[in-house]
């Protein structure tokens, strides 16, 4: 696959991701994961075990979810850039 | 996908840990296995568990005006085959358990089956299958890794329908109940998440790197 394909499917992803916002959706945007929590809260269920720690606020959470992804990419990135691409005349290494 | 800590019944949250754990156990056999065998295979392993690390943080908007995430299963699973996503995954969700309060110790069984296990072997089944009957490796891609994310979310909708049944309408009004809340949310995700693991295995694949599974 050409690297323009590759662009042009990386465009198409990042279109899907971003559409719900321009289009006029209502709704609030909630985690689907905390709504699904809330909907077993409702039929009257107290859970039994908490996490063992919590993150102190969002703007912390956020943090350890921005470090998971940069991670996540950092080492994509890394095993990427490692290796030239073959039709380059290059195998790597 | 993330069934939070203490949001199971003691006794599904057992179940599912009990069922969990083979494919958890054989997953890290399997993964150690591989790297002993083929050492060479250690940066397109660690690219696959990257990719879980990057998508699963990724909380992406929804046309249902909620927010969701994809898994990053699919990649893996159609590189590597399954069982290997089983203990990749589990990293994953026990780091989000432990240091972001998402999901749980006491649901990881649970979170396991639905995203290191179910997900991975529905993509590999659809990629097999697409490949099988002759679709295009990028098409196969594209629909192993999608209908793999989307199924993870089926089953944390079922696990969640079998342990909160409708008072009214049992198990299957309260199966509509959480698919309703995870599925259609996941819909649009499922295919950015197809995009980019076709984008990714084209990119590993042009470098040469080791894919070892075949369509």
């Amino acid at each position: 696959m050409t690297r323009r394909r590759s662009g042009l499917l990386l465009l198409a992803a990042v279109l899907v991701a971003a559409a719900p916002l321009v289009l006029p959706i209502k709704g609030e945007f909630a985690g689907s994961d905390d709504q699904a929590k809330a909907a077993i809260a409702a039929t009257g269920y107290l859970p039994w075990a908490k996490p063992l720690w919590q993150p102190p606020s969002a703007e912390v959470e956020s943090l350890l979810f921005a470090v998971q992804a940069a991670v996540g990419a950092g080492f994509l990135g890394y095993v990427l850039g490692r290796h030239r691409r073959v039709k380059d005349g290059n195998g790597g290494d | 996908m993330h069934i939070m800590e203490g949001f199971l019944p003691v006794g599904h949250a057992a179940a599912w840990t009990a069922v969990a754990a083979p494919f958890v156990f054989a997953g890290g056999r399997r993964l150690v296995r591989q790297l002993r065998a083929r050492p060479e295979d250690r940066l397109t392993l660690g690219a696959a568990g990257a990719f879980v690390f990057v998508l699963s943080a990724l909380k992406l908007p929804s046309v249902t005006g909620s927010c969701s995430h994809p898994t990053g299963t699919g990649l893996g699973a159609i590189a590597f085959g399954p069982p290997v996503m089983a203990a990749l995954g589990t990293i994953v969700l026990l780091f989000q358990a432990l240091l972001l309060a998402h999901g749980g110790l006491t649901t990881l069984g649970a979170n396991v089956m639905s995203m290191a296990v179910a997900g991975p072997w529905a993509a590999w089944a659809v990629w097999r299958l697409a490949a099988g009957l002759g679709a295009p490796r990028n098409v196969a891609a594209f629909l192993g890794a999608g209908l793999g994310d989307l199924t993870t979310y089926l089953v944390t909708s079922l696990q969640l329908a079998l342990a909160f049944p409708d008072p009214a309408g049992g198990i299957p009004a309260a199966f509509a109940k959480f698919a309703g809340i995870f599925a259609v949310t996941q819909l649009p995700l499922a295919v950015a998440e197809g995009l980019l693991t076709v984008v990714v295995i084209n990119a590993l694949e042009a470098r040469g790197l080791p894919l070892k599974a075949k369509a």
